[in-house]
């Protein structure tokens, strides 16, 4: 296996590249949804934001990547007290999954050759502390995306089923894309994620020549590419570190906290969730920045991506959300 | 004529010769090849030829389970010997190179699992046989925009195609680490992509890793015009979706120009070919141009009517399954990774054998032995109701003659949608406004009550009809019904969305609610109930792609027959 694609190498696609570094800053922003046009590199820079990432210590063998040994769920077996250090998972969840594969179910091999009751953990306890990336998630089961919402919204993997009552830790970043042409999500389930994001193939010649570019070099001559860009991620990931170290004292005006108001009511969102989405994310965002406080700026650079999947749908408009937002945050934030 | 159709043949059937050959060379960088034709013995001459040049192709079925695929336990054979077997699958191993035949069939799961595989970077490559009769059946968009080569050879007869003679690729294999491209390639794909309006990135990869293996082929160490040309041939064309603006072809070629002289200066000087220098993205264009149908256009229109999403989604109509749903009994079966065990099922299946096995096996360490005949699936049937919204037009020029026919059919197709277990819902437009009359129900009574009360008169507001079921269309659909709309009207909208008095506004209000419509997918027809038909519903209806069914003076049992018989599959 070769190693992803640099992430400082993707070309363009600043909005979606900001969506995916504020997760690794502060994970509680919640998942990430990309809409766009085949290649674009959506999983691309998963992939690529995964092994940016700097690996995570975790109990060696645990299945579900625990940070300490007191963390191994007590049905996981022979998982000793050793620390191993692993990348970021990121973990694929492919259309026609199962609801076992998923969540886990009954190991069957064993219930039957050996008469043991034992779980066999799904792609929800791998995906723990790392990513979930779901390709054409607005083709997924509805029952399936409900779980994963769930999931994601609780840090927790709850089975009951088959005579099995287990939970397991399961907090991750869910990021789904898909192709709005091919179907929409339902806006129960949009409004969940925290960011979302809008991404086309570049319309200018330079940029697309630059992509193919890049890409080729990748792939023909690998070694000098990675090292090329390494110095580049390098620094990348010393900002997110300082990011992620920085968020916490980060300050919260009340101008910030009624600005976000302000826009949420203007856009007329529904629920309290596009205001909390918005703060935490322009806090990242102003972490990210290293400044001290959130300020307005913070809040314009992120409004969009936090907030148009929250509108209301019209299906006359031609315009799309984008263009609501965006003039929201003119006439409020001026 | 007649000679002009003979030489495009010819030029197909090299094509697909020259595709072959540069699958061969690098078939992990292409990804893989797309084909489309009905099998006959022109595919079948196609298909041998590959498995000549890649005899490690290995034949996918089409409903593969995760465990052949990916590899898993191998059930029967862990029952039957005590101990976990494993099998490899597919593409558990090295790089696998797989065949799969009724491509345009492939559920979306497996496509998806596919892609992701092919993304991976192991070397794996996928052939997929395509034999979608018209244009709407065909392989699933993200796998096929992996695929590196798209060949379509629907239409070749045998007598066109020369029996693909075999030629070693081991040379070019060796070559081709060492093949260069000339720094103008990128700039010259990228601007004939654009102009054939392929967003895709993949896209030009392919066409330059194409380039490569053709420069391989022919024993060269750099990639000339006429590879760049095969490469445009065989995957850029393929996948256009415009036809390139022949007027503004010589301002596009200049914008790459300039560029190429500052950008690529190494790579001009390592190159020997001087005419590659100027070589113009026009001449590329103009072969792509060559080989685009002329009903391109017509073609790709079929294409982007949306594809009805529940055929690829799986949400909506009844489907009969082993996961969720209503429990059916189990069925004896082997587990593929997709279905559930009935565990209790399995285990009584296995009960009376217990005593004549322990007999013939009195070592075995198991305490109940399992076979793999005793193995019963769960069975579940998701019924997804129907759901068919009746919009009914009750406004002034509709009442007088037409309202209580239509209310009669309505009240026809109920009591029979009863029968069938299938919702009902209406929506009626009147005055300025549209009303839901009836949120989904299945009930007859209620239905009755208040169709008697649905008064006439006032403006025809369409388009707010229309929304209105659109609407309920979308929400029920979230539900998991799958909805019908039948449109009931004589089609002289006249009240716009906002209310106003505008015929002209009213009719274009109409034709965009139409087209969102259209746009999720939802299935309808259009009834006109007017004395004499009108030509603009007939247009609203194209705007649906619904039917069109003109039925002046028609009773009610006649328009309920007609309103079944479009719905009926």
């Amino acid at each position: 296996m070769t190693h992803p694609f640099p992430f400082s190498a993707i070309v363009g696609q600043n909005e979606m590249k900001q969506a995916m570094i504020l997760t690794a800053i502060d994970p509680g922003i919640g998942g990430v949804l990309v809409f766009g046009d085949r290649g674009t590199g959506k999983s691309t820079s998963v992939r690529a934001l995964a092994a940016l990432l700097p690996p995570i210590s975790a109990v060696e063998g645990c299945p579900c990547n625990s940070a300490n040994p007191d963390l191994v769920p007590d049905w996981a077996e022979g998982v000793g007290t050793d620390m191993d250090e692993k990348p970021t998972p990121v973990i694929d969840l492919p259309l026609g999954a199962t609801e076992d594969r998923v969540v886990g179910a009954l190991d069957i091999e064993r219930a039957l050759t050996r008469g043991e009751k034992a779980f066999e953990p799904g792609l929800l306890a791998r995906a723990n502390r790392g990513y979930l990336y779901i390709d054409e998630v607005n083709l997924l089961e509805d029952h399936i995306v409900d779980l994963l919402l769930d999931v994601a919204v609780s840090g927790e993997n709850v089975i009951e089923r088959e005579g099995l009552s287990i939970r397991h830790p399961a907090r991750f970043v869910l990021v789904g894309s898909g192709n709005p042409e091919e179907g929409e999500l339902r806006p129960q389930l949009l409004d969940r994620f925290g960011l979302s994001v809008e991404v086309a193939s570049p319309n200018n010649i330079e940029d697309r020549i630059e992509v193919i570019r890049r890409r080729d070099a990748y792939e023909m001559d690998h070694d000098t590419f990675m090292d090329h860009w390494r110095g580049e991620d390098a620094t990348l990931r010393a900002r997110i570190l300082t990011g992620r170290e920085a968020l916490k004292a980060i300050e919260t005006p009340d101008d910030t906290l009624r600005d976000c108001a302000q826009l949420c009511i203007e856009l007329g969102a529904d629920g309290l969730r596009g205001e909390l989405t918005l703060l935490r994310a322009a806090r990242a965002v102003a972490a990210f920045a290293g400044a001290p406080a959130v300020r307005r700026d913070h809040l314009r650079q992120i409004a969009p991506s936090a907030l148009r999947h929250r509108l209301r749908r019209d299906p006359l408009d031609e315009a799309g959300s984008t263009a609501r937002v965006t003039r929201a945050v003119e006439s409020v934030l001026g | 004529m007649r000679d002009q159709i003979d030489t495009d043949r010819d030029l197909t059937w090299l094509r697909a010769a020259t595709a072959v050959a540069v699958l061969s060379v690098d078939p992990a960088a292409l990804g893989g090849v797309w084909i489309r034709a009905r099998s006959g013995p022109v595919r079948d001459r196609l298909v041998s030829a590959l498995r000549i040049a890649l005899p490690d192709l290995r034949r996918m079925p089409p409903n593969i389970g995760d465990d052949h695929l990916f590899g898993g336990v191998d059930l029967s054979a862990t029952l039957s010997s005590g101990c976990l077997v494993r099998t490899s699958g597919l593409l558990g191993g090295g790089p696998a190179l797989l065949l799969a035949p009724m491509a345009e069939r492939m559920a979306p799961g497996l496509a998806a699992r596919l892609s992701q595989s092919l993304d991976t970077g192991a070397g794996h490559a996928l052939i997929a046989l395509d034999e979608g009769a018209d244009p709407d059946e065909r392989l699933p968009a993200s796998l096929a925009d992996r695929l590196g080569i798209h060949l379509d050879i629907e239409g070749l007869a045998q007598a066109d195609c020369a029996v693909l003679e075999p030629f070693s690729v081991g040379k070019a294999r060796l070559r081709l680490p060492d093949v260069a491209i000339p720094g103008t390639a990128i700039p010259a794909l990228v601007t004939v992509s654009s102009q054939l309006g392929i967003d895709s990135p993949r896209a030009v990869t392919f066409a330059l890793r194409a380039a490569r293996a053709l420069a391989a082929l022919d024993g060269r160490t750099v990639v000339d015009e006429d590879d760049l040309i095969s490469a445009t041939e065989l995957v850029l064309a393929p996948r256009a979706t415009r036809l390139p603006e022949q007027e503004t072809a010589e301002e596009t070629t200049e914008d790459p120009t300039p560029e190429q002289r500052e950008d690529s200066p190494e790579s001009n000087e390592t190159d020997p070919h001087e005419e590659i220098q100027r070589l113009p993205d026009e001449l590329l264009l103009e072969a792509a141009r060559a080989m685009l149908p002329p009903d391109l256009l017509a073609k790709l229109a079929a294409q982007k009517a949306p594809r009805n999403g529940a055929a690829q989604a799986g949400a909506g109509a009844v489907r009969k399954g082993n996961r969720r749903g209503r429990p059916l009994p189990s069925r004896p079966g082997q587990l593929d990774g997709q279905s559930r065990i009935d565990l209790v099922a399995t285990l009584r299946a296995a009960a009376p054998w217990q005593r004549i096995r322990r007999n013939l096996a009195p070592d075995a360490p198991q305490r109940v032995l399992v076979r793999a005949e005793d193995l019963r699936l769960r069975r579940f049937e998701e019924k997804s109701d129907r759901l068919l919204i009746f919009a009914v037009d009750a406004s002034g020029s509709a009442a007088f003659a037409r309202l209580a026919e239509a209310k009669g059919a309505v009240e026809l197709m109920l009591a029979e949608a009863y029968a069938r277990r299938d919702h009902v819902a209406l929506v009626a437009f009147r005055g300025t406004q549209a009303d839901l009359l009836l949120p989904p129900t299945r009930s007859l009574v209620q239905t009755k009550r208040r169709l008697g009360a649905l008064p006439g008169g006032g403006g025809t507001p369409l388009a707010s009809g229309l929304r209105s079921a659109l609407e309920l269309a979308h929400q029920s659909s979230g539900r998991g019904m799958t909805p019908t709309i039948a449109l009931l009207t004589d089609g002289r909208a006249n009240i716009a969305l906002d209310g106003t008095a505008d015929r002209k506004a009213a009719t274009e209000d109409a034709s965009s609610m139409a087209r969102a419509l259209r746009a999720q997918a939802t299935p309808a027809v259009v009834i006109d109930m007017g004395t004499r038909p009108q030509p603009q519903l007939r247009g609203l209806a194209d705007d649906l792609a619904a039917p069109y069914i003109p039925l002046p003076r028609a009773d009610s049992r006649r328009l309920s027959a007609a309103v079944g018989a479009v719905l009926e599959p």
